[in-house]
């Protein structure tokens, strides 16, 4: 017999029973009880397998402090890795697996790794398996490694985040962190009081206490009572896991009703930490054996849910804490032993006690089953309650930058030089018994009000791990970090405690070391000579304990993350049967077929006919004012002021750089009145550069920008058609190529509705650009599709407007160009020559990188080895040298539409100047030939412009 | 998360912000007189200072530049300046 579970007793609620399954096993529990503790009860010792020996373990444990045991919880549809048992609650019908385990946790078939342990020491990995690659050993390695499973086929749930301010934020609702809670909120301060238990009260749960003359659990119900009152705001299960900038504090809720957990963003005047502190193990060989426990997890377990962990325990310890579990755990019924290492330790009646000795060995296989003493006393049992001493929770203020100090009679860093607007207090700051907190309380908070209890002492002796010790000592459990190991880390100079910590991997599973980092330091100090102070700690980083990403996310997932915008016309682009896709963040129509045939077949019918495209996510951007020209001749690299009102310019914006950023075509609607038409992807970075440039460079002038672009739906009508659909559409408007000659815009009715044409082309054929207000569009839209299909035409998809714009040779930005790509690239050298106004980026392209006759410059590509399409990707190569040379690579490659075969974009090196050679592709290992030609491929001349 | 305070709008959560570089990297002017080495400085060196840095933002959702003085060790960040003509 092992752990059992009492018939009366502890706060579970006997009249709610409860079963889940571990393993496929049922286990039974009850409202109350945490996954652990109904474990516990179930008399079932090993519940998992170590991270690296595969070896049993069992709870040490009772909250965020476990190192041994975590399951892959599955519930309904919800399914959580990795979760540690000691923190969920228990409740009917979860599935849960042990992590790390295979087939389970009793029959782990990699067990046997153990018996090589001598052999796989610290740094093994990396050092045997280098011959002859890592990778062939990586797979089956990998597989074992890691702990618990993601399903990928389930998902977490989208979990709440809430903003809160307050006054103050009381980080434990121990019965320090209740007291500080109720003095602040009783001096009017707004209070959140933050508890990572499943219920307020922290130790008084399960320790005895004397608070103002009551019983701890009186004095409890009587202070929860009065913060109700007080209007405190209680988060319990709630981990305060990070500090961050500008005092906000990170914290992670979990819910015992299993939904998602909730992240609290909480920025406080001031924050009070009480977080308690954690138990340590004590060093002797064989210490992980399941059945060994820390003390206090032992008692929680026993006063919380009624679970005795064992028939017959020792409670060892190098503290004045173990004699009340001893006490308590034979009052609960077991036959106790207490090893006391301090020589003073006063008798216990009813309780064999052996003072002055500590632990040199554990006996047991799966379990404990007896333990050696140092002087050879060999006592049987079935546990085995540990306390090494406590570890202050100092995370928080570690996390602030505050500096620690090695406190020599208590054995622990505490709180050192204080931080602004952080007071810790109680546990946290080294007091470890109540009356020494209540009495700093005080002076701590400036405030009057503390309570009162008995006064008490705490005694500690050390109980480091000791260097040449034999046997198999464990300093970190969930890493399996041995004292051999750290000795060995110690042999190879890895001595610095960060060192340590990468070398051994000591503190750093998802524990983050809570109950190994002192001891692990300690003995690296033992073993180079040098105080626990001189080693120091490592780095406090957040989060304290692991944080679900389904929390962090929040509802910032997916669409929300990024929201696609929507087409004023996608209602009538659906109806039509399109295939929508994005591009740029636009959801737009790829082509309206059936597949991706009907792509070339649109590019074709806008070449023979008429085209109709939907470019309204084409930037519009308003800049007016009587300075917009000046304005605008420093942001173009094209001279804009000289544009006559009602006509359009093509041109690049570039970056101080020289690079081209955008393109597009300049409208000047009047005098005072242009339009930016970036690229549809570019827009909000383009309105935020003319705004940066507005207010830096013409801050005092009369200039206005206006983002017209989501208010304004555009019509793009293209082919040698396009007149006569708008004329059939029934549009009002001059369409006389020489009252309305190509680049220039002139305003048109559609019946009441009013609306710009603007004569531009990214196709090469005649084209009107139809611009009107959004919702006004799907009217427009019907017209001129029923006009287009009379008359052989119809919707063209963005796929046929690239092939269309391809072999024209017209470039989109970022596709056709890169970080390097100067306007002369592109063919464009007029500008920089003529113009005599500075603009953005002019110096840049004065320098020697810009001139260089080298430069990868914009052509055409035919193939020219009887081969179809050239590959987007594919490198040019220079053969000349020793060894291949890459001289740029293909951008777009496509089918020809009006052009008779395939036609190609690239950056080539010296491209202008080599019309007509023909250079070797390189691309995934094969080669082609193509001939190097100008840019566009159809209607060199541009007479379909005005055909 | 940090909490920039616009001259403008007030204190406002770190992502509505935009950072608009060092204050006081003046554009050098003339292109023809502009040594290489000015315009470098100009484009690509940055101040990058440990303690107190001097920058403009932009507050995205008011589309106002401001200055702003922050401590790039503490994190700490004085109220945001408007930014007038003729300032540096
Ligand atoms: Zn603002």
């Amino acid at each position: 017999m092992t752990a059992r579970r009492l018939p009366l007793g502890g706060e579970i609620e006997r009249a709610r029973p409860l079963r889940f399954t571990f393993d496929g096993k049922v286990i039974e529990g009850f409202v109350g009880d945490t996954l652990a503790s109904a474990l516990l009860a179930s008399g079932r010792q090993v519940l998992g397998r170590s991270f690296k020996y595969r070896r049993p373990r069992g709870l040490f444990g009772a909250g965020v402090e476990e190192p041994n045991i975590c399951a892959d919880v599955t519930e309904g549809a919800a399914f959580r890795p990795n979760q540690r048992v000691t923190t969920e609650p228990a409740r009917d019908g979860l599935v849960l697996r042990s992590a790390s385990t295979a087939p389970d946790a009793e029959r782990d078939r990699t067990g046997f790794i153990d018996l090589f342990a001598r052999f796989i020491p610290s740094g093994f990995y990396y050092k045997t398996f280098m011959f002859p690659d890592w990778h062939l050993f990586e797979p089956r390695i990998r597989a074992m490694a890691g702990l618990g499973r993601v399903d990928p086929a389930k998902t977490g749930p989208v979990g709440d985040q809430v903003n809160h301010f307050c006054d103050a934020l009381v980080i434990g609702a121990g019965p320090v962190g209740l007291a500080a809670a109720r003095m602040l909120a009783g001096a009017g301060k707004s209070v959140v009081l933050a508890d990572d238990g499943s219920r307020p009260g922290g130790s008084l749960l399960y320790r005895e206490a004397e608070i103002d003359g009551m019983p701890g659990a009186d004095w409890l119900a009587e202070t929860l009572a009065q913060l109700a009152g007080l209007g405190v705001t209680i988060l319990p299960r709630t981990t305060a896991f990070g500090l961050y900038d500008h005092g906000l504090v990170a914290l992670n809720q979990r819910h015992e009703d299993g939904r998602a957990d909730t992240l609290w963003r909480v920025r406080p005047e001031r924050i009070v930490l009480a977080a308690g502190a954690i138990e340590r193990p004590l060093p002797f060989s064989m210490n992980d054996l399941p059945g060994i426990m820390s003390a206090q997890a032992g008692l929680s377990y026993l006063r919380r849910q009624a679970v005795l962990p064992g028939a017959n325990i020792v409670v060892a310890a190098n503290n004045s804490t173990g004699a009340g579990v001893a006490r308590a755990m034979a009052e609960a019924g077991a036959r106790v032993t207490l090893v006391d290492r301090r020589p003073d330790t006063a008798p216990l009646s009813g309780i064999a006690c052996h003072a002055g000795r500590s632990i040199d060995r554990a006996l047991g296989r799966k379990a404990v089953q007896g333990v050696v003493l140092d002087d050879g006393t060999e006592i049987t049992c079935d546990c085995l309650l540990v306390s090494g001493g406590f570890t202050p929770t100092i995370h928080l203020y570690a996390q602030a930058k505050g500096r620690l100090a090695w406190d020599e009679t208590r054995l622990a860093f505490l709180p050192g030089d204080p931080v602004p607007g952080l007071t810790v207090i109680g546990g946290a700051a080294g007091q470890f018994t109540l009356g020494e907190a209540f009495a700093t309380l005080p002076a701590a908070l400036g405030l009057e009000g503390a309570p009162t209890a008995a006064p008490s002492s705490y005694a500690i002796t050390p109980a480091w791990p000791e260097p040449g010790r034999k046997g198999r000592i464990w300093i970190d459990y969930q890493h399996d970090v041995t004292a051999k190991d750290v000795e060995l880390a110690a042999r190879e100079n890895f001595t610095s405690v960060e060192h340590l910590k990468r070398y051994t991997t000591l503190g750093m599973a998802t524990d983050q070391g809570k109950t190994s980092n002192l001891n692990g330091l300690a003995l690296m100090g033992a073993l180079t000579g040098r105080e626990i102070p001189e080693v120091g700690t490592t780095t406090y980083r957040p989060p304290f304990t692991p944080v679900p990403y389904t929390s962090l996310a929040g509802l910032r997932g997916g669409e929300r993350m990024n929201p696609l915008r929507r087409l004023a016309l996608e209602g009538r682009h659906r109806a039509l049967g399109a295939a929508m896709g994005e591009y740029g963040g636009w959801l737009r129509p790829v082509h309206y077929g059936e597949d991706d045939a009907a792509i070339l077949a649109e590019a074709k019918m806008a070449r023979a006919t008429v085209g109709l495209f939907d470019a309204s996510p084409l930037g519009k951007i308003e800049v007016i004012g009587p300075d917009a020209a000046d304005f605008l001749d420093f942001i173009y690299y094209n001279t804009v002021s000289t544009l006559k009102p009602g006509g359009c310019r093509y041109g690049f914006i570039l970056a101080e750089s020289g690079v081209v950023y955008d393109d597009g075509v300049l409208v000047r609607l009047d005098e005072h009145r242009f339009v930016v038409s970036c690229s549809s992807s570019h827009v909000a970075g383009v309105h935020a550069m003319l705004e940066e440039w507005r207010q830096d460079r013409f801050p005092a002038r009369r200039i206005f920008i206006h983002n017209a672009t989501a208010g304004t739906a555009t019509i793009t009508v293209t082919g040698p058609e396009a007149r006569a659909a708008i004329r059939a559409a029934g549009i009002a408007a001059d369409l006389d190529d020489a009252a309305f000659p190509h680049m220039t815009t002139r305003p048109g009715r559609h019946g009441d509705t009013p609306l710009r044409l603007t004569r531009v082309s990214f196709t090469g054929d005649r084209s009107y650009e139809l611009s009107i207000r959004q919702d006004l569009a799907p009217g427009l839209w019907d017209a001129l599709d029923g006009a287009a299909r009379a008359l052989g035409g119809g919707p063209i998809g963005i796929e046929a407007v690239m092939i269309l714009r391809a072999e024209k040779g017209y470039i989109v930005i970022g596709k056709d160009s890169d970080g390097m790509t100067r306007p002369m690239d592109l063919g464009l050298a007029g500008p920089l020559r003529s113009k005599k106004a500075e603009f953005i980026g002019k110096r840049s392209l004065l320098q020697e990188e810009a001139q260089r006759p080298d430069r990868n410059q914009l052509v055409g590509l035919q193939p020219a080895d009887g081969g179809g399409l050239l590959p987007v990707g594919a490198h040019g190569l220079d053969l000349s040298g020793a060894a291949p040379r890459s001289i740029g690579y293909v951008t777009s490659s496509y089918p020809g539409a009006g052009h008779d075969g395939p036609v190609a974009l690239a950056l080539i090196e010296r491209g202008a100047s080599r019309h007509g050679e023909v250079i070797e592709l390189h691309h995934l290992g094969s080669r082609r030939r193509a001939r190097i030609t100008a840019p566009c491929a159809f209607d060199p001349k541009g007479d379909r412009l005005n055909g | 998360m940090q909490i920039f305070s616009c001259p403008f709008c007030g204190p406002r959560p770190e992502y509505e912000f935009h950072f608009g570089g060092d204050l006081g990297n003046h554009r050098p002017e003339g292109f023809d007189a502009v040594p290489d080495q000015k315009w470098a400085d100009y484009l690509y060196f940055r101040n990058n200072p440990k303690g107190m840095a001097r920058e403009v933002w932009m507050h995205l959702t008011c589309g106002e530049m401001f200055s702003m003085t922050r401590d790039t060790v503490t994190m700490e960040a004085a109220p945001g300046e408007a930014l007038a003509e003729g300032q540096p």
